[in-house]
């Protein structure tokens, strides 16, 4: 497909004149998911869900999240220039989305961040069919098979259980995980408060008014030591074995992410309880899904992409490596520079 | 296999000691016999199984996974145990089946034939979930680094019912896995199992330091005075049963030292000895790094054996010919203990000597003067103590010799473990030294300890306020603080870029009112220390 192409601004339409989740300031974007490293201040013109377009404006404020915003709910269709765009949710985090573009009889879907297991506080991935896909790998290799996150869940509180009185902080992306987490815990019948570190407030505030209930959540940040013995603290990842989580009860020290799966991860990060819970296609559903858009052609953008090719290339679909850098392994790149910083 | 899984995972990745503790009772309270008893036994190192080789999982893994995906699985994962567990695809296609019990495993382990093992293993992997795998796969391969030390596992099943973990250690080595009478006495529905003949271990009786007790209070005519010496502390057991080298923490390291287990097998008497293990160079004891290379072989060649002989100080007497002598006076048991070794004179075995002393400012001086490789400092025991499992506060004294300091400079600090995992408390430092490029730093050990909470905020605050580069967990630090660094001896050391290594390595003070450029040189050290 001629098109599509990778620039170093990042994937761009060609004949439709805009990039998808531009790694700089550009005329036109479309964002697929509001994680600051696919969604970036400073772009003239922003097409993205309502969803994602509040989390910007919340995330960096309304005069930087881009100087037109245009909402495109899931399914709306516009053409520009020749190219008709739309939405297909994508199953990642509260408004994420493929960016489904048909051209000339030919249609390509770029995934952004995705994953097929349900998730309460998103709308499920949509299989579209397509001629090119262009797909995430950030799992892509076979020892990353997710788990069933209620299992997770169930370990957590059996957990709690057993240390009724120290204090059980958990690790999550202030985006999606975080409010994942809370919906599952109600799922599982957890009706206690849940205890937020200030940086995940506001997220799950906006959560709630895009209709997703999270029950009773508190401000751990104010809280009495002796107020969170036998709670759940969630935090950024950053906080959870630094000097914030020093404020805890005997803390046991959890942390939700796909890369909890591999032991030594999960040690080089000091958790006593690993969570795997992500908010990513594991190897299976990302095989299963590169297969069911019947796509001739897939192109992978950032992740494990030589193992993914690999295994397409096994099933007779061609694979394509994209490289595009700028997107970060969730949980990998943060700095401890940030967590010095979030003390709040 | 599940909960035993599950319980592997949790004590991996806590690192307190008594969460561990309260993770391993819930288990033993919930886990029927036999499956309790063989998860103590794996736990205890009391399991192997030689037939299952780490080839043998590869072999059966590449015949289910692309070479290649397995290959860049591997790589990313790191070891192999854990890389099969997660790539193997089982459960998914029989999600009606159980994984199979732990007790079910050990048992098959141990009769099948080896042409037969793959397949088993195989069929017991497709019916297992990725946790449950990673169990079965340690098991049979015998890495099982679970994260808790047999001492660790016997401590919660004592204070799962209401005995005490010696009582425990002293019928241990009688018993066999699954240890079902063990489990049934232990919760009072069976007597104390009788280790007979057994060569058990039997607890010993440990001192506590004399750091901050007043002398001028003791009267001197109670007091005996002997060398503690710089061995390890060993238990020497011949009974019927057989023959048996402990550590103080019950580890049988027979293996390791076949010359004493050849001198107990010719012994004619049987006997439960307490003594210091050393490497001997003629009659005096070698430095403590010679007896370690002896620690670290599981079969020592016959050069080795030539060339670092062990030999025993012995220290006390416990059993003699069936008698508990635990309940005499010192003095009466080190009468036994001299008649006893003036009877057999056994090679290889010398008697501790007792210091005649008058006072103990006598002893103090004398302390200090022995600076001899070997020699750790004193032990001081009452002359009417018995002798008491654990480290009972009064009756033994350890009455260290002031310990050696050097004032280094800090040159990186890692975060802790578990209370401490937001700390940076782990601190590299290092020398001076004229390198090719002018004066520098090369370190020279690593401490983790000696100071006190308050120390601790101020260096972790120092540490996050002088960071020049980060590489991981660890942070290089500006060469601007000197630590006066306490420790017990120094040895030369391949290991380190300094060549020179400290034995207990411990933060005495922080120096902040010392220039870094003042802080000790290597060369001097050498000098001084070696």
């Amino acid at each position: 497909m001629d098109w599509l192409a990778p620039e170093p601004e990042g994937l761009f339409c060609i004949p439709g004149g805009f990039y998808i989740d531009p790694l700089r300031p550009v005329a036109c974007a479309v964002i697929s998911h509001g994680h600051s490293d696919h969604a970036r201040p400073g772009h003239r013109r922003v097409i993205a869900t309502p969803e994602t377009l509040a989390i910007m404006r919340l995330r960096m404020g309304d005069d930087r999240a881009g100087d037109v915003q245009q909402p495109l709910a899931y399914g709306e269709e516009i053409t520009i220039n020749g190219v008709t765009l739309r939405l297909a949710p994508a199953g990642h985090v509260a408004g994420s989305a493929q960016i489904v573009m048909d051209y000339e009889g030919q249609r390509a879907v770029v995934s952004g961040d995705y994953k097929r297991a349900p998730d309460p506080t998103c709308e499920p991935f949509q299989v579209v069919p397509c001629d090119l896909f262009v797909t995430e790998a950030t799992f892509a290799l076979p020892v990353f098979r997710h788990p069933d996150p209620a299992h997770e869940i169930a370990k957590l509180l059996h957990n709690l259980r057993l240390f009724p009185d120290r204090t059980h902080v958990v690790g999550c992306y202030a985006l999606g995980k975080c409010q994942r987490l809370i919906a599952l815990l109600r799922q599982s019948g957890y009706d206690r408060p849940v205890w937020l570190h200030g940086a995940l407030i506001s997220m799950c505030a906006l959560y709630e008014t895009f209709g997703i209930p999270l029950g009773e959540l508190k401000q751990a940040t104010v809280a009495e030591k002796a107020e969170l013995r036998g709670g759940i603290v969630l935090a950024p990842p950053s906080a959870i074995a630094d000097r914030w989580a020093r404020r805890l009860a005997d803390p046991v020290v959890c942390l939700a992410s796909g890369w909890m799966q591999v032991r030594q991860r999960a040690k080089a990060r000091g958790v006593e309880l690993p969570l795997i819970i992500s908010d990513h296609a594991d190897w299976d559903a990302l095989l299963k899904t590169c297969e069911e858009t019947g796509a001739s052609e897939v192109w992978v953008t950032h992740g494990r992409e030589e193992a993914l090719i690999h295994a397409l290339g096994l099933r007779g679909i061609k694979g394509r490596a994209l490289r595009l850098v700028g997107y970060e392994e969730e949980d990998e790149t943060e700095s401890e520079t940030e967590a010095d910083e979030v003390t709040a | 296999m599940i909960a035993f899984a599950a319980l592997l995972e949790r004590l991996a990745f806590t690192p307190s000691r008594n969460t561990k503790i309260a993770l391993l009772k819930n288990y033993f309270a919930e886990t029927p016999d036999p499956d309790r008893g063989y998860a103590l036994a794996a736990m205890a190192g009391a399991l192997s199984f030689t037939a299952a080789k780490p080839a043998m999982l590869r072999a059966l893994a590449m015949e289910r996974t692309d070479p290649e995906l397995f290959a860049w699985s591997y790589d990313y994962v790191g070891d192999l145990a854990e890389t099969v567990a997660l790539i193997w695809r089982g459960r998914a296609e029989r999600p009606n089946s159980l994984p199979p019990g732990l007790a079910e495993v050990v048992e098959a382990l141990k009769t099948t034939p080896k042409a037969d093992l793959p397949e088993l293993v195989a069929g017991w992997l497709d019916i297992s979930d990725s946790s449950s795998r990673y169990a079965i796969l340690k098991l049979i391969t015998g890495s099982l680094r679970v994260g808790a030390s047999a001492r660790l596992a016997k401590t919660a099943l004592a204070e799962s019912g209401s005995v005490t973990p010696d009582e425990i250690e002293e019928v241990w080595h009688g018993l066999e896995p699954p240890y079902t009478p063990l489990f049934a006495w232990i919760s009072g529905h069976a007597p104390r199992p009788d280790p007979k003949d057994a060569p058990v271990f039997r607890p010993p009786m440990l001192a506590q330091s004399l750091e901050g007790v007043d002398l001028t209070t003791f009267n001197p005519s109670d007091w005996r005075a002997e060398w503690k010496w710089d061995g390890i502390r060993a238990q020497l057991v011949k009974t019927l049963g057989g023959e048996r080298v402990y550590t103080r923490t019950a580890e049988d390291i027979g293996h390791a030292f076949p010359d004493l287990l050849e001198i107990l097998t010719d012994l004619d008497s049987h006997v439960v000895l307490d003594g210091e293990l050393l490497v001997m160079q003629g009659d005096e004891p070698a430095p403590f790094a010679d007896l370690q290379q002896r620690l670290n072989r599981k079969s020592p060649a016959r050069t080795m054996l030539r060339d670092r002989p062990a030999g025993v100080r012995l220290y006390d007497i416990l059993f003699e010919d069936g008698e508990d002598l635990r309940n005499l006076p010192f003095d009466a048991r080190r009468k036994r203990l001299e008649t006893w070794f003036a009877r057999l004179s056994p090679p290889r075995m010398t008697l501790s000597e007792l210091i005649p002393f008058e006072n103990f400012s006598e002893l103090a001086a004398l302390r200090e003067s022995a600076r001899s490789e070997g020699i750790e400092g004193l032990m001081l025991k009452r002359a009417d103590s018995p002798y008491v499992p654990g480290r009972p506060r009064g009756p033994w004294w350890k009455w260290k010799r002031e310990p050696l300091t050097v004032d280094a400079v800090m040159m990186y600090a890692q975060r802790g473990h578990g209370k401490r995992s937001s700390f940076y408390s782990d601190y590299t430092f290092g020398l001076w030294r004229e390198g090719e490029n002018g004066r520098e730093l090369v370190p020279i050990g690593k401490a983790y300890s000696g100071f006190t909470d308050e120390e601790l905020k101020f260096l972790d605050r120092w540490v996050r306020a002088h960071t020049t580069a980060r590489f991981g967990p660890v942070r290089e630090v500006e060469q601007g603080l000197v630590l006066e660094i306490a420790f017990d001896a120094a040895q030369y050391s391949k290991r380190h870029k300094s060549g020179v290594a400290l034995r207990f390595p411990r933060v005495a003070r922080i120096r902040t009112d010392k220039p870094a450029a003042e802080a000790d040189e290597l060369d001097e050290f050498v000098r001084t220390f070696l």
